[in-house]
């Protein structure tokens, strides 16, 4: 058999050395014992996994204000000692909290024990912040691969197929990691004639602004990495740089499919960022504040009280928004910068491997910030849609779960950011791909003048919604009302209809289509 | 909360070497594409000195106005009008001259104000976060007149920008 000749150069087979192969036999070796486990119980994994990282967070939660009520309590009686204000392990221990403490706190009234040494790091804000930086890159890291094959099922069913099925058993569960782990393997490509710098600082460039903007994104009331009176600003800032990437990584790339790429990417974005802007600004006219947690502490008064039908401006205001941040996170139909069918993979043509997926992961990131702005502005924040005049409130742990899981908290936040998320999937797989001109006229001549009614109007309204009006504020209260009214059909005939397709998820559409699926 | 003390000063310190190393680059920079993004550099080690003086609404609106769209329209318009795709500056001797002779006059009096101003006075109040509302309260009472006139700039801007766009009359007449 005589040797192939490749018409490429050869390079010698890497191998890994020192750290690089620790890992690598580290990850060997948690696939081993992990795969089997994961491909045979894939459920009971993934609740366990769901259900333990609540509970992660719950606990670090609860911890760290634990150790606020001591620094409070130790503040107040001016017992520090310790240079700095840092209290010692021993002033921990014996903390005591005071009689009126709810349920965790209460078990604790014979000071923290053990505890302590938990306690003692978490009184150092890099320390939080480390954790908390973990967390908020852990979740961003998840939102992407999980979104990405939540997608896939979703565009296979809607186009009558089934989507990944195979990897990891269950409905294709670990496509996304799997797609990833090839991706770290894959070869690093840089052209040639490229600026090499450059194309390597664009993926960068686009995924860290990504990460930054959920500095300031609340996931509900105390989940929050930092609390900015300007954050709704500077998401929106953080979601503006991120265009940077996308356009540098087509220019350095130097192929003319990324360069239109990249050009179709700055003048859409550059043009709908104004609407997006505008539109924002209604909830923050009527509410009074920039700061997300005062826009959402607003609406706490369940759904008739979410500013989406707080009046006919902010209902409009909630759609064009939606329209501009779907144009903005570069989804179809908007999604020119990397038209699969004319431009290759427009500013990501010539990415491969580790980088290509950061944009992805970036990509990913930003749909679910915009969708989390559209919730706190518009849908309520982290508030379910029950007056929370309800929710029970007794210091119980089950109390405690039922007030999580429908009343207020992080868990309400991503199911509705996950909802708005699945509609923009479903948009994606629904609606064609609409041309460069289309894109700048919907935007300059239809999106941007109906904002700026909407600002007018929201302005002259919120003048006239005021006690010194009591006619008109009775007249806001019906129409209100009535708004509310059509965002409850509105959400249950989306609702129904998505029940109704998953009910009939293997009926084919059309008459041409042939029974040819498992149980069709 | 605490945080160490030296936390201050070392960002401080990223911050600014962030920005004067990327102001460098801008300069001397041949590419105008690495030139624009080094201005990116700077605006955000600018902001980040802004956000370390708790100017939280000055430092993101330089990152909204400046970062995310002065610059992306500079790197748009250098992509549309540049020929070749590596453009490469080179000054003439004259303008080196002329530059360095603004240079020098501003370093000089960038000195003189270092020296003759008392910074002690600011140096001893903690820094607070102003709420927004108080700065636009502040815009549109006491200094009304000024923000007026930057809005009428603007507008003026506006016009001019859509006067340069507007279809030639040569054009009007030839389109179908």
């Amino acid at each position: 058999m005589s040797q192939f000749t490749y018409p490429w150069v050869q390079q010698g087979e890497r191998s890994f050395r020192g750290i690089a192969a620790l890992i690598a036999a580290l990850a060997r070796g948690v696939y081993r014992v992990a795969a089997p486990i994961l491909r045979r119980f894939p459920g009971p994994v993934f609740f366990a996994a769901v259900i333990g990282v609540c509970v992660v967070v719950w606990a670090y939660v609860i911890v760290t204000r634990f150790a606020d009520g001591i620094a409070q309590s130790a503040a107040n009686t001016a017992v520090v000692t310790s240079m700095r204000g840092a209290l010692t392990l021993a002033e921990i221990q014996a903390w005591r909290p005071a009689a009126t403490a709810v349920w965790p706190e209460s078990m604790f009234s014979g000071g923290l024990g053990a505890l302590a040494y938990v306690v003692w790091p978490l009184q150092f804000a890099l320390v939080r912040d480390l954790i908390a930086m973990t967390g908020i890159i852990g979740f961003i890291s998840l939102v992407p691969l999980y979104t990405i094959w939540w997608e896939r099922k979703v565009a296979g069913r809607i186009q009558s197929r089934l989507g990944p099925m195979r990897v990891g058993g269950w409905h294709g569960w670990a496509q996304s990691p799997a797609d990833g782990l090839k991706l770290i393997c894959k070869e690093d490509f840089i052209p040639k004639e490229g600026d090499g710098p450059l194309f390597r600082l664009a993926p960068y460039l686009a995924f860290v602004p990504a990460i930054c903007a959920f500095i300031a994104l609340p996931f509900a009331g105390s989940y929050v990495f930092r609390d900015l009176d300007v954050a709704l600003l500077f998401i929106l800032s953080m979601l503006g740089i991120e265009v940077i990437g996308v356009i540098i990584a087509g220019w350095a790339s130097n192929n003319k499919w990324s360069v239109y790429g990249a050009m179709r990417e700055a003048c859409q974005m550059v043009s709908y960022e104004i609407p997006m802007g505008m539109a924002l600004l209604i909830p923050v006219m009527t509410v009074g504040s920039l700061r997300l947690m005062d826009l959402a502490e607003y609406q706490r008064g369940g759904f008739a009280e979410w500013l989406a039908w707080r009046n006919p401006w902010c209902f409009i205001a909630f759609f064009s928004y939606y329209v501009a941040s779907l144009a903005s996170c570069k989804r179809a139909p908007f999604d020119l910068p990397e038209s699969e069918s004319e431009l290759v993979a427009g500013f990501h043509t010539e990415y491969s491997g580790f980088r290509w997926s950061l944009f992805f992961f970036a990509e990913y990131a930003a749909m679910f910030a915009v969708s989390g702005l559209a919730v706190i502005l518009f849908l309520g924040g982290w508030y379910g849609p029950f007056p929370q005049s309800w929710a029970p409130t007794g210091s119980g742990v089950i109390a405690a779960m039922a007030r999580g899981v429908l009343f207020d908290g992080p868990i309400i936040f991503i199911l509705k950011g996950a909802f708005l998320l699945y509609v923009q999937i479903w948009i994606r797989w629904t609606l064609p791909r609409i041309r460069i001109d289309q894109v700048l006229y919907a935007c300059v001549q239809v999106l941007l003048p109906l904002t700026m009614i909407v600002l007018l109007g929201n302005t002259i309204w919120v003048l006239f919604d005021r006690p010194a009006y009591p006619g008109f504020q009775s007249l806001a209260r019906v129409i209100s009302g009535g708004l509310t009214i059509i965002g409850l059909v509105l959400t249950l005939l989306i609702l129904g209809f998505m029940a109704y397709g998953y009910i009939h998820r293997r009926r084919l559409v059309g008459w041409l289509a042939i029974e040819h699926l498992p149980g069709s | 909360m605490n945080t160490p003390a030296w936390l201050e000063p070392l960002m401080f310190y990223l911050f600014a070497g962030v920005a004067l190393l990327s102001a460098l680059g801008i300069v001397l920079c041949g590419n105008i594409v690495r030139s624009a993004l080094c201005l990116l550099g700077t605006l955000g080690g600018v902001a980040g000195l802004y956000f370390l003086m708790f100017a939280n609404l000055l430092a993101v609106i330089q990152l909204i106005v400046y970062a995310g769209g002065t610059l992306v329209l500079i790197i748009f318009g250098v992509m549309l009008t540049s020929k070749s795709p590596w453009v490469r500056f080179a000054a003439r001797r004259g303008e080196i001259v002329a530059s360095c002779a603004v240079v020098a006059a501003l370093f000089v009096s960038l000195c003189k104000i270092l020296t003759d101003v008392d910074w002690s006075a600011g140096a001893t109040g903690s820094a607070q976060v102003v709420p927004v509302r108080d700065i636009g309260a502040v815009l549109l009472q006491d200094y009304l007149v000024p923000f007026e006139a930057a809005s009428v700039l603007l507008l003026a801007v506006l016009i001019g920008a859509a006067y340069l766009a507007r279809p030639q009359p040569a054009e009007r007449t030839s389109a179908p």
